[in-house]
């Protein structure tokens, strides 16, 4: 009987005790948070993708409430429409953002491009890198193995039949997830202003990168010469355009004048009618 | 002096927890994809390890004991373990932000790990002083710590291993943490 008292006391004793302690410990070391946090976060995407350059929506959510510096246009995916009811929120003003979106830069496909070495490793374009930098002949073309694809937190990637990523310009959000991933460093944020863009990256001087790819820029400098907005240059054999000084321009003479086609249209037909 | 050495390194190397007693399995295969993250979580449990122990060994031997209930030592240390990683929690929390940053998520885990559970129960039944109990719980987080240090270290580099489809993850996992507990198999006897 004895024992039984003993065993009932014990046992409520300890619970009462650690109950107690954790009740009062709860109060007396309650976090404040703000409800606001909640409320902003609610309204981000949740791709969790870091493109505002914090660890995650919460983080942001966090930041944006918090800190009067951090401004609340940051969030990539969400837009302009999001930026507006965070502004709104925060009692911040947004400022307006140009819409961006993935682009690759590289036409390396399996037809086009090259082989240097037959690469059966671990599907990964990081790995694949390692050994020799990559099984193509150009050292600086796309790899193919999707790392960019598995990357984006929006699904807007796929991997085509021709052994490159597509990118869904619809789905993409431009939060420059994949641009991270790419260990090639083949992708960049586009704006929807410009009408072309150069297609490759290879900086292989021009006989030895049509060798590797026939869509390569072979760094010969009609474009630049066509150019009539002054937006290309020639940077190591590679044509590099200028978004904003080629954004003005809407009959781009550049494309017919490439003889590899390494400099590729983005806009439709009928867009670029609009436009002019 | 040579005792609470003994005993230390015993806990680190010969008994440990992870390998040779296979105890708190679940946070070694969950938490060793990583390095850093494992690095923490060896921190995290060592830390709490050695404060619950202290605890445990207070009510073992000033409640329990006198009172002649030991029979409810389990119950009673699991009860103390998971408030006491509890209230830690909300201590750090306010105390130290940066640390719970790195901590926090590691806590929750520990709550109702069954390595912090063993370390205090293993203490009172061997009958330990309570620098001994500290000692002991020290050597045993550490332990822990070098355990899902090496596994971390080893799954990161196994990332790139050319592992065959039906063991990949936790398969393959599972063969390593066999292979490394036969490893620290070797040190027994050498105390």
């Amino acid at each position: 009987m004895e024992t039984a008292i003993y065993i009932i006391v014990v046992l409520v004793g300890v619970g009462a005790f650690f109950g107690l302690v954790l009740a009062l410990a709860d109060k007396k070391f309650a976090m404040e948070s703000n409800p606001l946090i909640a409320e902003v976060e609610d309204i981000l995407p949740k791709g969790q993708c870091g493109a505002c350059g914090f660890a995650g929506c919460a983080k942001y959510a966090e930041a944006v409430v918090e800190d009067p510096e951090v401004p609340p246009n940051l969030c990539v995916p969400g837009k302009a429409a999001v930026a507006e009811q965070v502004a709104r929120l925060t009692g911040k003003h947004a400022e307006a953002t140009e819409p961006q979106y993935a682009y690759l830069k590289c036409r390396g496909t399996k037809t086009a491009a090259a082989m240097a070495a037959h690469y059966q490793g671990v599907k990964d374009c990081a790995a694949a890198k390692l050994v020799g930098g990559g099984p193509k002949g150009c050292k600086y073309g796309c790899l193919g193995f999707g790392n960019c694809v598995q990357a984006c937190p929006f699904g807007a990637m796929t991997l085509g039949g021709d052994g490159l990523p597509v990118i869904d310009k619809e789905l993409c959000t431009g939060c420059g997830t994949c641009v991270k991933t790419c260990p090639q460093g083949l992708i960049i944020l586009q704006g929807l202003g410009a009408p072309v863009q150069v297609t490759c990256s290879s900086h292989d001087k021009g006989p030895a990168a049509k060798k590797l790819c026939q869509n390569a820029c072979i760094g010969c400098g009609l474009c630049m010469r066509s150019c009539t907005h002054d937006a290309i240059k020639i940077d190591n054999f590679l044509a590099v355009v200028d978004t904003k000084k080629c954004a003005e321009c809407m009959e781009p003479t550049c494309l017919a004048k490439c003889p590899t086609k390494a400099i590729q249209g983005l806009l439709s037909a009928e867009k670029m009618k609009q436009t002019a | 002096m040579a005792e609470y050495l003994t005993l230390f390194i015993g806990a680190v190397i010969i008994n440990n927890f992870v390998l040779t007693k296979f105890l708190g399995l679940c946070i070694f295969f969950g938490i060793s994809k990583n390095l850093s993250a494992s690095v923490g979580m060896g921190m995290a449990v060592t830390s709490v390890m050695t404060m619950s122990s202290i605890l445990a060994w207070i009510v073992y031997f000033f409640v329990l004991e006198p009172l002649g209930v030991t029979f409810l030592t389990t119950i009673v240390f699991v009860v103390l373990t998971a408030s006491f990683v509890q209230l830690l929690e909300l201590v750090i929390k306010k105390q130290a932000p940066a640390l719970y940053n790195m901590w926090g998520i590691y806590l929750l885990l520990i709550a109702t790990n069954c390595i912090v559970l063993a370390v205090p129960l293993l203490n009172v039944e061997s009958n330990y002083s309570l620098l001994k109990s500290i000692v002991f719980a020290i050597g045993s987080g550490l332990g822990f710590a070098v355990a899902i240090i090496l596994m971390a270290s080893l799954r990161e580099k196994l990332v790139y291993a050319d592992v065959p489809k039906p063991l990949q993850g936790i398969g393959i996992a599972f063969i390593l943490a066999g292979m490394l507990s036969l490893a620290f198999l070797g040190f027994s006897g050498m105390l």
